[in-house]
């Protein structure tokens, strides 16, 4: 079996900023391993703008961020891609195994940096009563499908949550001409950025329902409406609150989770609360060699920021090698 | 005549308090971080704009979708004319970051840009 010097596992935002940095600080070896054809990781769907500002300086679209980092992680002969590359194993011993098209590969690294991501929460993970109709997606899979696929999930829309997925999925729905009749926030305030609540949701007029959630999904088949109703403090619905909007398409945006079990299978500690590595310090975890960084690590809200503390991986990683790391 | 509004230049989001001349010009503006957010607030009152973000068909390409961008704001008005006109383009050929797609899209001074990278697809014959 081949042994590496560092292997990075996603080839997302954190993985190539993990992966460049380790790089500078001199690692030479470097096997950075990404399931999805492109790099870019979640950045590919996200089309909209306001990436970079910290970064570059720029407001860049998602593609755009990733193609600065793909095009320097391309021009880095010390990183080795390889593409459609599923990791499936992840030892104590920092054995990884991973899937390519017709191959189960396994390599051995004195260093790994575990860069992948997060998974959406789904309606199942929240209390929604109702059918179970289809219709209703998690936010993210249908940025998915709206802009990669270049498939319209449904006519009329209603997003529970309003973190910034949901907003800005609201706003692409409607560019699409969805008619989207509300985002329904359970809170007081809404979970994402101030500014995407203007440009996402008072630009084309679409209401959000703050201290709302709700209470039923109905439909047999497809979607047919959803029962909202207003709550006091305790989250408890309000009696003689409730109203009906009907839509046949419900996006679920409730948040994310980070994504582990590759770590959870190998014995690290994993937070049961966060599903995040438990570490004393930024982008570790209880395995000696073995970090973690960007979403998988923590959730973060702007993609600067996941890209300037997975170098801070990239250079432990390397800190750590030249530590002497066998 | 006073108006707020959030500032929607970054991720900061400064409440801006506008002092209105009239309901089309601006006195004064408050509140802002950055002078991005004075000229944002100008321009909102006087004629609001927005970057377009939006993905164009592919035929032959690596990717069903292009994601593509206008190079600069256009009249938030015409966001339903610019998206009916998006709907007509269907992108054959491989293109590279930042390369236009259309040009003078809607006579708005503005190109169409392709905001990443796709080749041709796997299998296909050579564009």
């Amino acid at each position: 079996m081949r042994t590496r010097d560092l292997v990075v596992v996603g080839g997302g935002p954190a993985g190539m900023a993990a992966a460049l940095a380790a790089r500078d600080a001199g690692v030479r070896d470097i096997l950075l391993l990404e399931r999805d054809q492109h790099l870019g990781g979640i950045l590919n769907q996200c089309i909209h703008p306001g990436f970079g500002l910290h970064r570059f300086k720029a407001e860049l679209t998602g593609p755009e961020y990733a193609d600065r980092f793909a095009k320097m992680t391309a021009a880095a002969p010390e990183i080795e891609v390889s593409l459609r590359s599923f990791v499936v194993g992840l030892t104590p011993e920092r054995r990884v195994s991973y899937l390519k098209p017709g191959a189960l590969e396994e390599v051995r690294a004195r260093a790994v940096i575990m860069a992948t991501g997060c998974r959406e929460r789904t309606r199942e993970m929240i209390p929604i009563p109702g059918t179970r109709p289809a219709g209703v997606y998690p936010a993210g899979l249908a940025q998915k499908m709206v802009n990669m696929e270049g498939w319209i999930p449904g006519r009329e829309a209603v997003v529970i949550g309003s973190g910034d997925i949901g907003l800005i999925m609201a706003r692409r729905m409607a560019l699409e001409g969805v008619k989207v009749r509300a985002v329904i926030e359970i809170q007081d305030k809404t979970r994402g950025l101030v500014r995407n609540v203007v440009q996402c949701l008072e630009d084309f007029g679409i209401p959000l329902y703050m201290r709302h959630k709700v209470a039923a999904i109905r439909g047999r088949d497809r979607v047919e409406a959803v029962d909202v109703v207003r709550v006091d403090d305790k989250f408890a619905a309000v009696p003689g609150s409730g109203f009906t909007i009907s839509c046949d398409t419900v996006l679920v945006s409730v948040g994310l989770i980070p994504e582990n079990e590759l770590l959870e299978a190998a014995g690290a500690a994993i937070d049961p609360r966060t599903n995040g590595p438990v570490s004393a310090e930024l982008n570790g975890t209880s395995i000696p060699g073995v970090f973690a960084c960007g979403n998988s690590f923590k959730v973060y809200d702007l993609v600067d920021w996941v890209s300037r503390d997975s170098e801070l991986a990239g250079r432990a990683a390397a800190a750590y090698l030249a530590g002497g790391a066998r | 005549m006073k108006r707020t509004m959030t500032c929607i230049e970054c991720p900061r989001g400064c409440a801006l308090e506008v002092t209105l001349e009239n309901e089309w010009k601006v006195s004064a503006v408050a509140g802002h971080q950055c002078p991005r957010g004075e000229k944002y607030a100008r321009q909102e009152v006087e004629s609001p704009m927005r970057t377009l973000t939006t993905c164009v068909l592919t035929r032959g390409l690596e990717l069903r979708m292009l994601p593509v961008r206008t190079s600069g704001p256009i009249p938030k008005g015409r966001l339903p004319d610019a998206m009916a006109a998006v709907k007509r383009i269907v992108v054959g050929t491989p293109v590279e970051t930042g390369q236009a797609v259309a040009k003078d899209f809607l006579g708005l001074g503005v190109d169409l840009l392709a905001a990443r990278p796709l080749g041709p697809a796997a299998g296909s014959p050579a564009n």
